[in-house]
C-alpha cells in the first residue's frame, strides 16, 4: 500500500461522510447513521493499518505526504506520523468510532448533529497528521469551533442556585446552562488559540526559513528569549485545552453539559490536542526553554492531580466527577512530558492513551446511565448493578484502570510517569503524584459504590434495563482497548519509545 | 481654476451634509446624500479636467451609476418603511438603539 | 518440559480460564458448567504445581546429597515496558525456586480445595451469581500465582493489586448488602494506602539502582546507601503491613468477612493475606540490609498479634473471631521474619495456611447449617455435626499449638526464632499470645459445638463435596509437623534454603514446655468458663471491664479512620470544591458579569439615530483633520 496517502484518507473520511450526510440524508436518520459509522469505519481500519505499518526500527516521521497550498509563504499540506501520532491517530479512531454508535439516540437534527461530529473530528486527525504549523492551526480551530454548535444545540443544562461568593454573576453568566459551557468553553479555547497563532507567527518569522514545516523548523536555531516566551505561549495555548490549572474551570462545565459523544471526543481526545501541542512543537521546537520551564510545568501537573482529585470527590453530579478525574488524569499526562526522561515521556503519551479510552468509557456509560435512571445525581441513585449488570462492570473496568489498577492501561502510563517524577531534577513530584491515585481510589470507588452497589430503590428504577444493541459497541471496544493495552503495553509503548527517545535527543538529554 | 471647482464642490458637499445632519425626513436625508455625491463627481471631473486623466472620467461615470442604483435602494427602502412605520421621520427609525 | 515454562502454565492455566469466562456470558450465566471451567483451571493448576515440587525436592535432594547440581533458580522474562537500549525496562516472567513452588502448591491446593467446597456451599446462587463467583474465583488464583512467581518488583506489584481487586469483588460478592459494599471498598482503600507505600519504595529503589528484579537487586544491595536502603525497604514493608493485615492497617481484615466464607478461607485466612509475608521472604536479602526495618516489623508483628488476639476473645461473630486470629497469626509470621527467622515465618505460613483454611471451611459448613454467624445463637452442634466438629476441633488444636498437631512445630520456631534474634519483648507478647489464642479458639469450640443448644432447625453435617476439601486440609492440619523431618529427603528449610545445615531455629529447652502449658491453660480456661460454666462470662467481662469495652470498639481504630476519612479528607474536598467552584470559577464569572455590565453600560451611547452617528462620523472627521493639520 505504499503510495496510498493513508494519513489523507484518514483525515477526509470524516470529512466526506459529514458532506455526504449533508447532502444525501436528510429525514433518513438510518442512512446518517450508516454513513456516520461507515466513513469512521474507513478511519479506523486505516489507522489500524497505519499502526500496524509502522516501522519502529525506522523510527521518525514515516506515510510522509506533502502538497503545496500557498507556495510563496511555504505553507503547505504537510502530513507524517511518528509514534506518538500513530498512537493519538488510533485513539482519535477508536473514540468517534465508538463515539457514532453513543450517539445512536440522538432525535433533533441528527442530521446536523453527526455532520458537525465528524467534521470536527477531521480537525483532529488532522492536528495529529500535520507536520505543517500553519496546517496544524488550521486543523486545530477545525476541531475547537464545532463544539460550540454541538454543546449549545444539543447539550443539557444543569440548574445552579445563585449563592456563595460572587453568586450575583451565576445569574448574569447562566451558569450550569449549555449555552454558557459553551461559551465559556470557546472563549477559553480561542483565547488559547491566540497565544498558540502568535507563537507560531514568532518562530516562522524567527527562524528565517519561509517554511511553517515543522521539521524545517526543527533545524532552525532560536535565541534563548524567544525560546523563553514563545514556550510560555505554547504552554498557556495548549495548557487551556490541556485543562491545565487553574485555567481548568471549563472543562468541567464543558465536559458536563456537553452531549455523550461530544465528552468522549472532549475528554478523549481533545485535550489530549493541548498535550501532544505541548509535547511535539513547544517542547520540540524550543528544547531550551522546555528545561527552563520544566518546573513551573511539572508543579502545576502536580497541583492538577491532587486539586482535581479532591475536587472529584466534592462533586455530587456523576458527570463531574468524571470531568474533574479527568483534570486530576491530565495532570500525569503534563508530568510526564515536564519530567524531561524517557520513562515519563513515555508515560505521558501512553497517559493520554490510557486516558482517552478510559475517560471515552466513562463518559459513554454516564451518558447512558442518565438515558435509563434520567438523573445524574449520584446520591438519588443506588444499586444499578442488579439491573445494569454489563454497565456495572464497564464502568467498575474504567474505575480500576482510572485509579490505577495494574493488567489496565491506566497503569503501565502511572507507574512509567512515576518512574520518571522519580528520575527527574524534582524527585519531589513522585509524593504528590502518587497521592493522587490513591485519592482516586477512593473518590472512583465510591461512586461505583454508590450507583451500583447496595439495595436497588424498586419503585423508582423498576424499568430500568442494561445497555443494547448498538450501545454495547462503545463498552465492549473501549473495555477491550484497556485491557489489551494494560496486558501489553508493549504494542504502543515500541513505536512511542522511538518518537520520545528522538525527541529528548533534541532536547540534548539523553547520552 | 482648480480651486474655483474644488470650492463649489466642497460648499455642496457641505450643504448636502448639512442636509443629511438636519433633515427629519427619509427622504431629505437621501437628497443630502446625493448633493454629497455630486460634490465628489464635480471634484473627479475637476481633477480629471486638470491633468488627473481619463481615470477621473470613468471614475465619474461609475459614481453616477452607483448613485442611481443607491438612490433606487435607497427610495425602496424608505418606501417599505413607511409602508410598515407609516413614517418616514428619522427620529422615529431607532430600531439601532441599544 | 522445562521448569520455566511448567511454572509459566501454572500461572496461565487459571488465566485462561478466567478468559473464558470473562468473554463467553452464555457459559458464566450458566453456573455449574463456569464451575467446571475454573475447578479445570485450578485443577491443572494443581497437578502442575505439584509436579514441580516433586522435580525440584529432586534436585535439592541430590545437591544436597552430592553437594552440587544444576541451578534451582531459573527465571523465564519475557520484556513488558521497552525502553533504548538492550534490556527492557520492565519485563514479566516467572522465577522459579524452591519459595516459590512451595507456596505456589499450598495456593494451587487451597485454592482447588476452597473451589471444589463452593459448589456445595454457593450450591443456592443464582447460576448467573455462581458463574461470576467462579470468574473472580480464576482470576484470583491467577493473579496470586503470579505473585507468587513473580521475578521482580513490578510484576510483583501487578499482581499484589490484582490479587487486592480480586479480594474486593469477592468481599463484595452480595454487593446488594450495604455491609458488603462498605467492606469491600474499605478493604480496597485500607491495603491501598499500604500500596502507595509500595510503589514509592519500588520506584526508589528502582531510582537508586535502575532494577527491579529479585535476584540483581538482592546482588546490587550493598552498593547502596544503608540509610537510603532502609527508607526504601520500609515502604516496601508498608505495602505488607496493608496486605498482612498489620497493626495499624488491620482493620479491614475482620470487615473482609462480609464475603462468602469459602472466600473469607481461601483469600482472607491461606493465601492473599500472607502475600505480604511472602513479599518479605522473597525480598529478605534487601530486608537483611536495613536491620532497623526488620526490628520494627517484629516489634509490629508481635503487636499486632497481641492485640488482635484480645480483639478475637470479645468477638461474637464466629467469622470475625477467625479473622481476628488470622491477623494475630500474621503478626507472629511477621515476627518471625523481623526475628532473622524466615524460614521459621515460612513455615508458620504453611502450616497456617493448612488449619486456617480448614477453620474457616468448617465454621462455613456451621454457618451454612444454621444460617447465622452468631456464635451465641449455635450451641451443641457437636451432636448433629459430628464431621464438622471434629474438623473443626483438629483445627483448632493445631492453631493453639498442641504436638503434634502442625502448628505446633511452626509456632515453636517462630518463638524460638524471635528468642534467638534477641528480641524479648516482642517474644513475650507473642509468648502471652499462645494462652489467649488457645483461649479465644476454645471459647468458639465450647459455644459453638458445646454448652447448651440455641440453633433452630435440624443442623446436620454438610454434604461430601464439602467434607472432602475439609478432611485433605484436616489431613494437612495433622501432619503438617512432617515438613520439618528430614525423611527420604530434605527438610522444608533444606529444601528452601538449599543449604544442608539450614534447621528451624529450636530455642532454649523451656520453651517448649511452657508454650505447650500455656496452650493447654488457655483450652481449660475456655472450658471453664464456656462450657463448665464455673466462671461466669459476665463475672469475667466486669473483670476487664474498660477493656472488654474497648476492644469491642476494637480500641477505638475504626472510630478514627472513619472520622480521619470523612472529616479530614471529605473536609478537603469539600473545600476544594467550593474554591474551586467559587474562587477559581468564581473570577473567571466575575470577569465575564464584568464584561457584559459594562456592555450594558455603553450600549445606551447607541441611541439607534443615523443622524446621529453620522454626527459622530463628521465630528470624528473633522478632528482628524484639525490633528493632522495642526501637525
Amino acid at each position: 500500500m505504499s503510495g496510498v496517502p493513508v494519513l489523507s484518507l484518514i483525515t477526509a473520511a470524516p470529512f466526506v461522510g459529514a458532506l455526504l450526510i449533508m447532502f444525501t440524508a436528510r429525514h433518513r436518520p438510518g442512512a446518517v447513521r450508516g454513513i456516520a459509522i461507515g466513513s469512521t469505519a474507513v478511519s479506523l481500519l486505516l489507522s489500524l493499518y497505519v499502526y500496524a505499518a509502522y516501522r519502529p526500527d525506522q523510527g521518525g516521521f514515516q506515510f510522509y505526504e506533502r502538497y503545496p497550498l500557498v507556495p510563496s509563504l511555504g505553507v503547505a499540506v504537510e502530513l507524517g506520523a511518528d509514534g506518538i501520532s500513530i498512537l493519538l491517530i488510533l485513539l482519535t479512531a477508536i473514540i468517534i468510532f465508538t463515539g457514532a454508535f453513543a450517539s445512536w439516540t440522538i432525535r433533533t437534527r441528527d442530521q446536523e448533529f453527526y455532520a458537525l461530529l465528524l467534521t470536527l473530528v477531521t480537525g483532529v486527525f488532522g492536528v495529529f497528521c500535520a507536520l505543517d504549523l500553519f496546517v496544524f492551526f488550521l486543523f486545530y480551530e477545525l476541531a475547537v469551533l464545532p463544539m460550540y454548535l454541538l454543546i449549545g444545540i444539543w447539550g443539557t443544562s444543569a440548574a445552579v442556585p445563585p449563592q456563595g461568593l460572587f453568586g450575583w454573576t451565576f445569574r448574569a453568566t447562566g451558569v450550569g446552562s449549555k449555552e454558557y459551557a459553551a461559551m465559556k468553553l470557546t472563549l477559553y479555547l480561542l483565547l488559547g488559540s491566540a497565544f498558540i497563532l502568535v507563537g507560531i507567527f514568532v518562530l516562522y518569522f524567527q527562524a528565517g526559513t519561509a517554511s511553517f514545516s515543522l521539521l524545517a523548523l526543527q533545524q532552525a536555531e532560536f535565541g534563548p528569549g524567544v525560546q523563553r516566551w514563545v514556550f510560555l505561549a505554547f504552554y498557556v495555548g495548549f495548557g487551556v485545552l490541556a485543562g491545565i490549572w487553574p485555567l481548568h474551570t471549563w472543562s468541567p462545565d464543558g465536559h458536563a453539559s456537553a452531549p455523550t459523544a461530544v465528552s468522549m471526543l472532549h475528554a478523549g481526545v481533545l485535550m489530549k490536542l493541548g498535550a501532544y501541542g505541548v509535547v511535539r512543537i513547544a517542547m520540540g521546537l524550543l528544547p531550551e526553554a522546555a528545561a527552563a520551564w520544566a518546573p513551573l510545568m511539572g508543579t502545576i501537573a502536580t497541583i492538577n492531580i491532587v486539586y482535581g482529585a479532591l475536587a472529584a470527590m466534592a462533586q455530587s453530579d456523576l458527570k463531574y466527577v468524571v470531568a474533574y478525574s479527568s483534570v486530576s488524569h491530565m495532570g500525569i499526562v503534563m508530568l510526564g512530558a515536564a519530567t524531561l526522561t524517557e520513562a515519563g515521556l513515555n508515560g505521558s503519551v501512553f497517559q493520554m492513551f490510557a486516558h482517552g479510552i478510559m475517560t471515552g468509557l466513562f463518559f459513554a456509560l454516564v451518558g447512558l446511565v442518565y438515558e435509563k435512571a434520567h438523573t445524574r445525581e449520584i446520591g438519588k441513585m443506588g444499586g444499578f448493578g442488579r439491573r445494569m449488570p454489563g454497565i456495572a462492570a464497564a464502568f467498575t473496568l474504567g474505575a480500576l484502570s482510572s485509579l490505577g489498577l495494574p493488567g489496565l492501561a491506566g497503569f503501565v502510563a502511572e507507574l512509567l510517569t512515576f518512574l520518571g517524577a522519580w528520575q527527574s531534577a524534582y524527585r519531589w513530584w513522585l509524593f504528590p503524584a502518587v497521592a493522587g491515585t490513591f485519592l482516586t481510589a477512593i473518590y472512583i470507588l465510591r461512586v461505583a459504590r454508590r450507583i451500583f452497589w447496595g439495595p436497588l430503590a424498586e419503585g423508582e428504577y423498576a424499568h430500568l434495563g442494561d445497555a443494547e444493541g448498538p450501545e454495547w459497541v462503545a463498552l465492549v471496544v473501549l473495555s477491550v482497548a484497556l485491557i489489551l493495552f494494560g496486558l501489553a503495553p508493549v504494542l504502543a509503548l515500541g513505536p512511542v519509545d522511538r518518537a520520545t527517545v528522538a525527541l529528548l535527543d533534541r532536547l540534548g538529554i539523553l547520552p | 481654476m482648480l480651486k474655483a471647482y474644488l470650492l463649489v464642490a466642497a460648499a455642496v458637499f457641505a450643504i448636502g451634509l448639512f442636509g443629511v445632519l438636519t433633515r427629519r425626513n427619509a427622504v431629505g436625508i437621501l437628497l443630502g446624500i446625493e448633493l454629497m455625491f455630486n460634490a465628489v463627481n464635480i471634484n473627479l471631473l475637476a481633477f480629471a479636467r486638470f491633468g488627473g486623466g481619463v481615470a477621473g472620467w470613468i471614475l465619474a461615470l461609475f459614481t453616477i451609476a452607483i448613485t442611481v442604483a443607491e438612490i433606487a435602494v435607497g427610495l425602496a427602502i424608505v418606501i417599505v418603511i413607511f409602508r410598515v412605520r407609516r413614517t418616514v421621520e428619522a427620529d422615529h427609525l431607532t430600531l439601532l438603539r441599544g | 518440559m522445562t521448569l520455566t515454562a511448567l511454572a509459566a502454565l501454572v500461572v496461565v492455566l487459571p488465566f485462561v480460564a478466567a478468559v473464558i469466562l470473562g468473554a463467553c456470558p452464555p457459559l458464566r450465566r450458566a453456573g455449574r458448567p463456569a464451575a467446571v471451567v475454573a475447578l479445570a483451571g485450578s485443577g491443572l493448576s494443581l497437578i502442575l504445581a505439584v509436579r514441580l515440587v516433586a522435580e525440584l525436592w529432586g534436585m535439592v535432594r541430590t545437591t544436597l546429597a552430592l553437594g552440587a547440581g544444576p541451578p534451582r533458580e531459573v527465571l523465564l522474562t519475557i520484556a513488558w515496558l521497552p525502553q533504548a537500549g538492550p534490556e527492557p525496562l520492565a519485563s514479566v516472567g516467572v522465577l522459579v525456586d524452591p519459595l516459590s513452588t512451595a507456596m505456589a502448591a499450598l495456593v494451587a491446593l487451597v485454592a482447588f480445595l476452597v473451589q471444589l467446597y463452593s459448589l456445595g456451599y454457593m450450591a443456592e446462587q443464582r447460576p448467573g451469581s455462581l458463574g461470576r463467583y467462579y470468574l473472580y474465583h480464576s482470576l484470583f488464583v491467577f493473579s496470586m500465582l503470579g505473585l507468587v512467581f513473580a521475578p521482580n518488583f513490578v510484576q510483583m506489584f501487578v499482581f499484589w493489586e490484582l490479587v487486592g481487586l480480586c479480594s474486593y469483588l469477592l468481599i463484595g460478592f452480595y454487593y446488594q448488602r450495604p455491609a458488603a459494599a462498605a467492606a469491600a471498598v474499605k478493604a480496597f482503600w485500607v491495603t491501598k494506602l499500604g500500596d502507595v507505600g509500595f510503589l514509592i519504595g519500588i520506584v526508589l529503589l528502582w531510582g537508586a539502582t535502575g532494577l527491579f528484579a529479585f535476584p540483581a537487586l538482592a546482588r546490587a544491595v550493598t552498593a547502596l546507601n544503608p540509610g537510603f536502603l532502609a527508607l526504601c525497604m520500609f515502604l516496601v514493608y508498608l505495602g505488607a503491613v496493608g496486605k498482612s493485615a498489620q497493626f495499624p492497617l488491620h482493620v479491614w481484615l475482620p470487615d473482609a468477612m462480609e464475603g462468602p466464607t469459602p472466600v473469607s478461607a481461601l483469600i482472607h485466612a491461606a493465601t492473599m493475606v500472607a502475600a505480604g509475608v511472602y513479599l518479605v521472604e522473597r525480598a529478605y536479602p534487601l530486608f537483611l540490609a536495613a536491620p532497623a526495618v526488620l526490628a520494627l516489623m517484629a516489634w509490629v508483628g508481635a503487636f499486632t498479634a497481641l492485640l488482635a488476639a484480645s480483639l478475637a476473645l470479645v468477638q461474637t461473630d464466629i467469622k470475625r473471631v477467625l479473622a481476628y486470629s488470622t491477623v494475630s497469626q500474621l503478626g507472629y509470621m511477621m515476627a518471625a521474619l523481623g526475628g532473622g527467622a524466615p524460614l521459621a515465618g515460612f513455615f508458620h505460613l504453611l502450616t497456617h495456611g493448612f488449619f486456617k483454611a480448614l477453620l474457616f471451611l468448617a465454621a462455613g459448613a456451621v454457618i451454612h447449617a444454621v444460617a447465622t454467624n452468631d456464635m451465641f445463637r449455635m450451641g451443641r452442634l457437636a451432636r448433629g455435626m459430628p464431621k464438622t466438629t471434629a474438623a473443626f476441633v483438629i483445627g483448632a488444636v493445631a492453631l493453639a499449638g498442641l504436638p503434634p498437631f502442625s502448628g505446633f512445630f511452626s509456632k515453636e520456631s517462630v518463638l524460638a526464632g524471635v528468642w534467638e534474634g534477641g528480641l524479648y519483648v516482642p517474644f513475650v507478647m507473642l509468648t502471652l499470645t499462645v494462652f489467649l489464642t488457645a483461649f479465644y479458639m476454645f471459647r468458639v469450640v465450647f459455644l459453638t459445638f458445646g454448652g447448651p443448644r440455641q440453633a433452630e432447625g435440624d443442623p446436620h453435617d454438610p454434604p461430601a463435596v464439602m467434607l472432602g476439601p475439609m478432611w485433605v486440609l484436616t489431613a494437612g492440619a495433622l501432619a503438617g509437623g512432617v515438613l520439618v523431618a528430614e525423611w527420604g529427603g530434605p527438610s522444608l528449610a533444606q529444601f528452601v534454603a538449599e543449604n544442608v545445615d539450614a534447621t528451624l531455629p529450636h530455642g532454649p529447652w523451656w520453651l517448649t514446655p511452657i508454650s505447650v502449658v500455656l496452650a493447654v491453660a488457655g483450652i481449660v480456661g475456655a472450658w471453664l468458663v464456656y462450657q463448665r460454666e464455673a466462671v461466669s462470662a459476665a463475672t469475667l467481662r466486669r473483670e476487664f471491664g474498660p477493656l472488654a469495652r474497648a476492644a469491642e470498639r476494637g480500641y477505638g481504630l475504626d472510630a478514627a479512620y472513619g472520622a480521619l476519612y470523612r472529616r479530614v479528607l471529605l473536609g478537603t474536598a469539600g473545600v476544594i470544591g467550593w474554591i474551586d467552584r467559587y474562587l477559581v470559577d468564581g473570577v473567571v464569572n466575575l470577569a465575564s458579569a464584568w464584561t457584559l455590565r459594562a456592555g450594558a453600560r455603553l450600549r445606551t451611547m447607541q441611541t439607534g439615530r443615523a443622524q446621529d452617528y453620522l454626527y459622530g462620523v463628521a465630528v470624528g472627521f473633522l478632528l482628524l483633520a484639525l490633528l493632522w493639520g495642526a501637525w
